[in-house]
């Protein structure tokens, strides 16, 4: 039942994802090309989605449970630290270059397209080394984010 | 000559906002179920590295139904959603790369931060969707109006 929900709540988004074009890299960096070939259209795919997901995370979150699995599990970190912003400002640099995000890649698979797979097999990589950089950063810095997670 | 061409992309509000409405649907969908944020950095690296195997479980089922979004677009409309990629294979591996350096260190990307963070009012997200947003403009007006490409 879990797996059945989780596919078609991937399907939603992947076809949300398809039909907004951010699996579309051209579109997505002519977003952020207002010098150039701008084309505004990610503005509303980002209000279309915040707006749904407020509105909706409000009804939802009024409840004490999910339907399935005993407590919603959101992140409750308040804190606004160099790691968070750094890798945010790198992840927009990588963004900026390839004009893929994850979330827009991933539904981009299915297309069969061979950069879409050069992307994410890249997106992997640089996963693995930052998950292994942080684990070698020792126990201290691992205590640390634990107690800031 | 540059290497990378810009191409013209066409405005498409409609289609946009209703590709939109359909990611955050699905990140209320997912909140509701399985009591989770729709982010897919915390999806894919959930199944690169597994925290246990009921965990990657999920993910991997709903990967699949992001890989087929695309898919579902096609039998609706007729046609596949367009991939334009006026990236070159290297810059792709190069932008993946510091993509997935940089959200496994913010802990999110464009869907947990900026579409389920931001529908959450989270400083955090806020924060990160801010700031890269702002290193993709940046970038993208290097590479395409100061480095020429």
């Amino acid at each position: 039942m879990r797996l059945l929900i989780a596919y078609l709540v991937g399907l939603v988004f992947g076809a949300g994802i398809s039909l907004s074009g951010m699996a579309n890299p051209a579109k997505v960096l002519n977003f952020f090309d207002v010098a150039g070939t701008w084309d505004p259209s990610l503005a509303f795919v980002m209000g279309g989605a915040v707006v749904v997901a407020f509105i909706g995370y409000r009804l939802v979150l009024k409840r004490p449970a999910p339907l399935i699995g005993a407590r919603f599990q959101i992140p409750e970190n308040p804190r606004i630290d160099t790691r968070l912003l750094g890798g945010s400002a790198l992840f927009g640099v990588g963004w900026g270059i390839a004009g893929f995000c994850p979330g827009g890649a991933l539904p981009a698979l299915g297309t069969g397209r061979v950069e879409v797979f050069v992307f994410v097999a890249a997106l992997i990589g640089g996963i693995l080394v930052a998950k292994g950089l942080m684990a070698a950063s020792g126990a201290r810095a691992a205590e640390a984010a634990r107690q800031g997670k | 000559m540059p290497e990378m061409t810009a191409i013209e992309t066409v405005f498409t509000p409609w289609q946009s906002l209703a590709g939109g409405a359909l990611i955050g649907a699905a990140a209320v969908l997912l909140m509701l179920t399985l009591g989770r944020i729709m982010g897919a950095t915390g999806i894919l690296a959930g199944i690169v590295v597994p925290a246990s195997r009921s965990e990657a479980g999920w993910r991997l089922a709903l990967l699949a139904g992001m890989i087929s979004g695309p898919l579902a677009v096609l039998a609706v409309t007729g046609r596949m959603p367009s991939v334009e990629v006026p990236v070159s294979l290297p810059m792709l591996l190069v932008g993946g790369f510091l993509v997935g350096i940089g959200v496994t260190y913010g802990s999110g990307c464009t869907s947990g931060h900026g579409v389920c963070g931001m529908a959450r009012l989270s400083r955090r997200s806020i924060a990160a969707t801010l700031t890269f947003m702002l290193t993709t403009a940046a970038t993208v007006y290097v590479v395409r109006h100061l480095l020429g490409a």
